[in-house]
């Protein structure tokens, strides 16, 4: 079925998309080898699920900002509830299920379901908005999400699952594990994300937005964004086709924050905080809105460049905003475009057809 | 072609290291930042004893490299990691506590040794035969204030400002409720403040002098800590401040009016006005290289560095040795020695990576530190 509907795409917009998966495959199958035969330094292999995890994040963000238009500042928000329900899934679930993968999908899973859900909640409200308006209030709901998961606690034991807001008034019975520790986060959290975990992952959200994106809701999404008026005109549901896009992309977004969180044996709230936000909507920026490789790209690039540039110690947060300044103005220069468009092997093609 | 040269690069810098006659030692810590003032006081403390002992002609010598965490799990693991690429052979762990619970997972799996100057959570340890501390552990330090509250009475209504979004204001928080009835202390107002909200600190004040509080107990980092005795003295509030080793720092914080901080209290395991000759050397040299007072943190720096010379020379290691190897020997040392430093005489290290040494009360008298006892 995906096949046929690729095929009735226009020509461009197929190649456009298998050059997004071949790029991404080819990227994996390059550092799954350089990885494994040890070419790839500490730092690189360190950083490989975060990169996965962001570009995730970046492909999610971008169908709302993107594709449906409506900007949003809260998207870490959907991360970290992703997160915190993932990881606490996999703890719940290692004593029944000592297969680690299978845990890490279960996670993903229960995490995406989790973030969907507070989409959908969040969405009731925030989707009425546009423009500005939309943008700060899914600004004030990730900070409302992150006080929350400050004072969240959620602990298990012999008796089953015990929830407490504000102070920690579980009372665990003996042997009981308190998993969501307030603003302690989650501890001793296993280290179950892996590369090919997050390249799946990666691959998944690329299939979810393409499809999406290029079938009847997709082309809902693209008029209600270029003018919302003569979209409704011609009887299209405005809230059910964002409510579509917001809730996809926070569900990928938790996926995503379930993947990040397992990389790592300590997670808390504050890390999901408005600047993971932005570092995201960074991305998409800085990618192209729309355009999935780029958002692909640039997290990629921007996660690793303040790693390349601890050399310069102090001045390194310095160089990454001249870097980040220079490429935002080179990625939107006419010539530059044009001339990388020259580059582009099946751009020159579609204009000799 | 290429993959031959590669090879003969890597096999060589391999061989540079193991004949290299230094160990390399290799720490993570916010060197920029808010917690900024905590990791170049750790590092600057930390360079300095390597220096020290580079110059003597021991058997031990050192090449020390701390790298920027920012006060951030992620970026600590980052961190940890350019480290090992770099060839790390035993750790300083990070400077803070979440960003040392990441790294201390990273060492353990790892097998590189650690030994954190200041991440006090009991969770850095935690389950880690291969972690260890320099400073008391977050519970025991609201134990401790408590205690000492109670025993040197200074007050009977005692009021709590603590961080809820914070795992070190928390943890302190935590014990120090548990244990101030115990000790007959009557906490009359509790309140919190996060992230975001950590400018304004009004209704705490209102709350706490209100309900008559004798003293304040604050188990924070010392940058909300300033802006708390700011505005307390700007409502004309003047209770006893007590501090834990986070409020070290307020007086070397930039633009931080000095006079604010007179008469706070605080508890921490290193006093820079002590009168034996090691903290006396360390406080003159630390002093002219930096040009200001080694706070606690600097001195847990020194510490840890000076604490692995000794156990590298009591196991007899050699820098040609694999990190593992010197993991194996440093678990056996620190789990054995007994150490004396600026920090602390008789610190002792139990199994599970916990120190113990007595925390000693200070005070803030013209602008500096002062022995309370």
């Amino acid at each position: 079925m995906t096949m046929r509907r690729l095929i009735n795409l226009k020509r461009v917009e197929a190649r456009r998309i298998y050059l997004t998966y071949f790029i991404v495959i080819a990227a994996y199958v390059i550092c799954q080898t350089m990885s494994s035969t040890k070419f790839l330094s500490s730092s690189m292999r360190g950083m490989l699920v975060p990169i996965c995890a962001y570009m995730v994040m970046a492909i999610s963000l971008n169908l709302v900002v993107g594709i449906s238009g409506e900007l949003s500042l809260g998207h870490a928000g959907f991360m970290s509830v992703g997160a915190f329900s993932g990881v606490a899934t996999a703890i719940l679930l290692q004593k029944v299920l000592p297969f680690a993968p299978a845990r890490l999908a279960i996670a993903m899973i229960v995490a995406a379901i989790f973030a969907a859900i507070a989409g959908f909640l969040i969405g009731i409200p925030v989707l009425r908005l546009k423009g500005d308006y939309l943008a700060i209030v899914t600004l004030a709901f990730g900070e409302i999400i992150k006080s929350l998961l400050n004072n969240f606690y959620f602990g298990v034991d012999s008796g089953g699952l015990h929830f407490s807001m504000l102070t920690d008034t579980t009372r665990l019975l003996k042997g009981g594990r308190l998993i969501i520790r307030g603003p302690m986060g989650i501890s001793g959290i296993q280290k179950i994300a892996t590369f090919p975990a997050g390249f799946i992952l990666v691959m998944i959200a690329l299939m979810v937005v393409f499809n999406l994106v290029n079938s009847r809701s997709g082309r809902a999404f693209m008029a209600i964004r270029d003018d919302r008026i003569a979209a409704e005109s011609i009887g299209l549901d405005i809230t059910k086709y964002k409510m579509m896009a917001f809730v996809t992309s926070a569900a990928l977004a938790g996926a995503a924050g379930a993947l990040f969180a397992m990389n790592y044996s300590t997670i808390v709230a504050n890390k999901f905080d408005f600047n993971t936000s932005i570092l995201i909507l960074v991305f998409v920026v800085l990618g192209g809105q729309g355009n999935m490789l780029g958002g692909i790209i640039a997290a990629a690039v921007l996660t690793i460049l303040p790693e390349k540039l601890r050399q310069f110690s102090e001045y390194r947060m310095l160089l990454y905003a001249v870097v980040l300044i220079v490429m935002m103005l080179a990625t939107n220069n006419a010539e530059i475009k044009y001339f990388l468009s020259r580059l582009n092997p099946f751009r020159r093609k579609e204009e000799a057809e | 072609m290429k993959k031959t040269l590669i090879c003969a690069v890597l096999v060589l810098a391999m061989a540079a290291s193991a004949f290299g006659a230094s160990f390399k030692i290799g720490g993570t810590g916010p060197l920029t930042g808010g917690a900024a003032i905590y990791g170049n006081a750790a590092k600057n403390g930390a360079e300095l004893a390597v220096e020290e002992i580079n110059a003597m002609d021991g058997t031990v010598k050192f090449e020390i490299r701390y790298e920027d965490d920012t006060h951030d799990a992620e970026k600590a693991v980052n961190a940890y990691n350019a480290l090992k690429d770099w060839g790390m052979q035993i750790s300083l762990g990070s400077v803070t506590s979440k960003p040392a619970e990441a790294t201390a997972a990273e060492n353990f799996a790892d097998r590189i040794f650690a030994l954190t100057p200041s991440a006090s959570s009991a969770a850095v340890t935690e389950g880690k035969d291969n972690v260890f501390q320099m400073c008391f552990v977050d519970p025991n330090q609201g134990t401790a204030s408590a205690q000492y509250i109670a025993s040197k009475g200074l007050a009977k209504k005692v009021a709590v400002i603590w961080k809820n979004d914070d795992v070190y204001s928390k943890g302190v928080y935590d014990t120090f409720m548990e244990n101030a009835p115990k000790q007959g202390l009557e906490v009359v107002s509790d309140t919190a403040f996060a992230d975001g909200n950590d400018t304004d600190f009004s209704v705490q004040l209102t709350d706490a002098q209100t309900k008559g509080a004798e003293l304040v107990f604050l188990p924070m980092y010392y940058q909300p800590a300033s802006l708390i005795l700011a505005q307390a003295q700007a409502m004309g509030y003047a209770p006893k401040w007590f501090g834990i080793d986070g409020m070290d720092g307020i007086l070397t914080m930039e633009g931080f009016d000095k006079s604010l901080a007179e008469g706070v209290m605080l508890l921490t395991p290193f006093n820079a006005d002590a009168t034996d000759a090691k903290t006396k050397s360390f406080v003159a040299k630390y002093q002219e290289k930096f040009g200001e007072v080694p706070n606690q943190f600097a001195a847990d720096g020194y510490d840890c560095v000076y604490a692995y010379k000794e156990a590298l020379e009591l196991a007899k290691a050699t820098p040609d040795m694999s990190a593992e190897e010197i993991c194996a020997k440093m678990i056996e040392q620190f789990t054995t020695m007994t150490f004396n430093g600026v920090t602390g005489e008789n610190v002792k290290w139990a199994a599970n990576g916990e120190v113990s040494k007595d925390p000693k009360g200070m005070v803030i008298k013209n602008g500096a530190y002062v022995g309370l006892d």
